[in-house]
């Protein structure tokens, strides 16, 4: 019942972020696309990802789109056509795609060896808790890796965004 | 107690409306914004898996997904204001500056 209220709305929002004419609706809708997301998650028993779905991607990333999309004043820019002329093509292939994906992930199943992270071993100790854990021990250089990914990121939007380019 | 299948099957979708946004629109905005749409229907079955598996792995996975993501739109916003600076257009068909 939760999960078919979720899908719906999934879709449904995933249609409109991709078919409004006003990039700023678009983001709107993105916003409330994502605050789905993470009540999806809660309902998956990840705490620590529904809240940096919030925090990450409603309150850092689309406030980045806005910002661009009002820095760039594209009143002007909202012409007739919104969609390129081969939209028709990018139709066929996005239902092809959904076609096969949706057909092999009908098949997929839970084969029994499972993890130690069961729902209650996770309650007992505390989602923020577990996942700390593995992330500061077992993927600690992936992490540190990401931290760089993220200073590289810093200086790169930095020096694009400053520099004209001749 | 949802079967594991339905979550892969939404994520399926969101995927696919994600590649029609990504090949159909001129806005470069909401090109980008299909990206992060095809992410996150990722980070869906991700999660789902990581639920159903019981395994943490898959929540580590959504964890580099979401910082590659704001490094992915901190860069390509920072490329579109540049290329903006330049020539007043975000229309992709209008942008042919590689064409020969």
């Amino acid at each position: 019942m939760f999960f078919a209220y979720f899908a719906g709305m999934l879709t449904v929002l995933s249609v409109l972020v991709v078919t409004r004419r006003n990039p700023v609706h678009s983001v709107l809708w993105m916003l409330v696309l994502f605050v789905h997301i993470a009540g999806l998650y809660l309902f998956l028993n990840a705490e620590f990802m529904a809240a940096i779905q919030i925090i990450v991607y409603a309150g850092a990333i689309l406030v980045l789109f806005l910002f661009v999309i009002m820095l760039l004043d594209l009143k002007k820019d909202e012409s007739v056509r919104k969609f390129q002329n081969q939209w028709f093509l990018g139709l066929v292939i996005g239902l092809i795609f959904m076609v096969v994906l949706v057909s092999t992930a009908s098949k997929i199943t839970v084969i029994p060896p499972l993890g130690e992270y069961s729902v209650d071993a996770i309650k007992s100790e505390g989602s923020m808790m577990t996942i700390g854990k593995i992330l500061y021990t077992e993927y600690l250089l992936p992490f540190e890796i990401a931290s760089l990914l993220l200073l590289v990121a810093i200086i790169g939007a930095v020096v694009l965004a400053k520099r004209r380019i001749e | 107690m949802v079967p594991l299948s339905w979550y892969i099957m939404l994520s399926a979708v969101m995927f696919s409306i994600g590649v029609f946004g990504f090949l159909a629109r001129r806005n470069l905005i909401i090109i980008f914004m299909s990206i992060e749409l095809m992410l996150n229907s990722v980070n869906i079955s991700l999660v789902a898996f990581s639920h159903y598996l019981q395994s943490m792995r898959g929540q580590i996975l959504v964890f580099f997904v979401i910082a590659v993501a704001a490094a992915e739109a901190a860069i390509g916003l920072a490329i579109l204001i540049a290329y903006y600076k330049n020539n007043p257009t975000i229309k992709v068909d209008e942008i042919t500056g590689l064409k020969g």
